[in-house]
């Protein structure tokens, strides 16, 4: 299962950082996110990308999860070379992770 | 009541009729917000200031705001909040006063700090300040506010102050009404826009911009007018509310310090969502600063390359320029290439590319001196005769050298900076 199945997202950029919110669908998956979705995974998963180390903040009132990914635009978003220089498809690219299933009941 | 408050502009260079389209077709409006600054935008006025010393804001607002001439004439309270006066507030309230002579002009001026700075090669450094000084304005009868940079919040929050009588100090409500600014702030950004079900959204051609109705305790029922496209729900909207969002717990505004932890979203159906239970605390003692300093040359040039093994021949174009730049002493203090179509967006998902026959080549170039960027332009075209069978998609010609700006964000102590309000009344 891709989080693609399961949340929405939305991407942009603060300075050199950018953000990616990420919201349950269904607000019942919301602990299915917590657990996947851990800041570890989402830096791994950007690691090509060249990223620092992620935080990860929870919004339970909203079933979301609010990613911060340091340095990700190198310069920030006026200075940065890259045809994405502002991060608006790194929530793209972050529904294609692969949410394993393999520890549902 | 609520207040009904409307944007229609998330950028300079979103939609010139949108402003015109909401009047028609929400007619009830009370406020209508146009966003134009982005953090550089600032350094792209100072560019057009230049060459043309009465040029410092956007210029594009005077033609919106003579758009919306027929409907001031027929809904008197209509309201128009927007920081299109960029560097220069004034020069654009004057433009607007030959436009439209019978409104009454707020200009809010204030928020230049460079001179307060130690920093001395910034072009240009704007503190954004809030609210206040959008509120008095409008206090003052203004039906048309015109800001130079001011928090985007801010533009909603103002017009709120004013109508309910809220105090600079009752932050929750403030929290509120910064929600909803926020909300609306990139247009149509919450009524589907960038949504990541957007494919499935009924007409995408006419989005709806978004409208607030903005309740006298801060909380808000966003939506757009009726017959128009997009969607607001549940999702638009979160989707929204965490866009370039950072600490949620803490964001940061210059009229209330906002948790987002507190907030909930009701799906109320057909394109009406509720957004309540902000809560807010005072904001920081500073205010941000945004500078911009120059940063050298840039260009950035795409060729497309069809046929076998596309992805591999467009990289060997990418070294086959950097070499020829080498060897005419040309070496740019950056340079990258990308190969669109091959995973160049997100690295981290190459793999979904594979196996491709059609890619876009991009090459970018920067450096402080102008002549090395300038010999780069004329090194990528030589391809379409020299590069590999399958090379086309040239017809934009050799790439343009544009000069870059960097943005330098600090803060300054908020006692330092004095907004001030000037009325323009009418003629």
């Amino acid at each position: 299962m891709k989080l693609y199945d399961i949340a929405v997202a939305r991407s942009g950029d603060k300075g050199s950082a950018a953000n990616i919110g990420v919201i349950a669908r269904n607000p019942a998956n919301y602990d299915k996110l917590l657990r996947h979705m851990t800041a570890e995974r989402v830096e791994a998963f950007f690691k090509p990308v060249g990223v620092g180390k992620v935080i990860r903040y929870e919004l339970p009132n909203l079933a979301a999860l609010n990613f911060i990914l340091p340095d990700i635009l190198q310069g920030g978003g006026s200075v940065n070379l890259r045809i994405d220089a502002q991060g608006k498809a790194l929530g793209q690219a972050l529904l294609e992770m692969e949410i394993e299933s393999k520890d549902e009941g | 009541m609520t207040l009904r408050i409307a944007n229609a502009s998330a950028f300079w260079g979103d939609d010139p009729t949108a402003a015109a389209r909401l009047a028609e077709r929400a007619a009830d409006l009370d406020v209508i917000t146009l966003d134009y600054l982005a953090e550089v935008s600032m350094s792209i006025l100072a560019k057009q200031r230049e060459r043309d010393p009465t040029a410092g804001y956007a210029r594009d607002f005077v033609g919106v705001v003579k758009s919306l001439l027929p409907f001031w004439q027929a809904v008197r309270r209509l309201k128009v909040v927007s920081n299109a006066g960029g560097l220069d507030p004034m020069a654009c309230a004057l433009a607007c006063r030959q436009v439209a002579p019978r409104l009454t002009i707020g200009v809010v001026t204030g928020d230049e700090v460079k001179p307060l700075l130690d920093r001395k090669d910034l072009i240009t450094a704007n503190a954004y300040i809030g609210a206040e000084p959008v509120a008095e304005a409008i206090r003052r009868g203004a039906d048309l506010v015109i800001t130079g940079r001011v928090a985007d919040p801010s533009l909603t929050v103002g017009p709120a102050m004013a109508h309910f009588g809220w105090q600079p100090t009752d932050y929750d409500r403030l929290a509120g009404a910064t929600v909803a600014g926020h909300l609306i702030e990139c247009g149509t950004q919450v009524t589907g826009g960038i949504s990541t079900d957007w494919l499935l959204l009924p007409g995408l051609d006419d989005i709806g911009f978004p409208i607030v109705e903005i309740a006298a305790d801060g909380s808000c029922v966003v939506t757009k007018p009726p017959g128009t496209g997009g969607r607001v729900n549940a999702l638009t909207v979160k989707e929204q509310l965490l866009y370039e969002l950072g600490d949620p717990a803490n964001y940061l505004s210059p009229d209330a310090t906002v948790s987002f932890l507190t907030l909930a979203v009701d799906d109320l159906g057909h394109d009406r969502v509720r957004v309540s239970g902000a809560t807010g605390r005072p904001p920081p003692a500073t205010y941000k600063v945004s500078g911009t300093y120059r940063a050298g040359y840039r260009a950035s040039g795409m060729l497309t390359v069809f046929g076998r093994d596309a992805a591999a021949k467009a990289r060997r174009c990418g070294e086959i320029v950097r070499e020829k730049l080498l060897r005419l002493n040309a070496e740019p203090d950056e340079y990258l290439v990308e190969v669109l179509g091959a995973g160049a967006v997100a690295p981290c998902h190459a793999p979904l590319a594979r196996g491709t026959g059609e890619v876009v080549l991009r090459i970018t170039v920067a450096d402080q001196n102008r002549e090395t960027v300038e010999t780069f332009t004329r090194q990528l075209m030589p391809l379409i005769s020299a590069g590999p069978q399958g090379i086309t998609g040239y017809a934009e010609g050799r790439p343009v050298v544009r000069e870059v700006f960097g943005y330098w964000p600090t803060t300054i102590e908020r006692s330092k900076v004095r907004p001030h309000v000037q009325i323009l009344e009418a003629t």
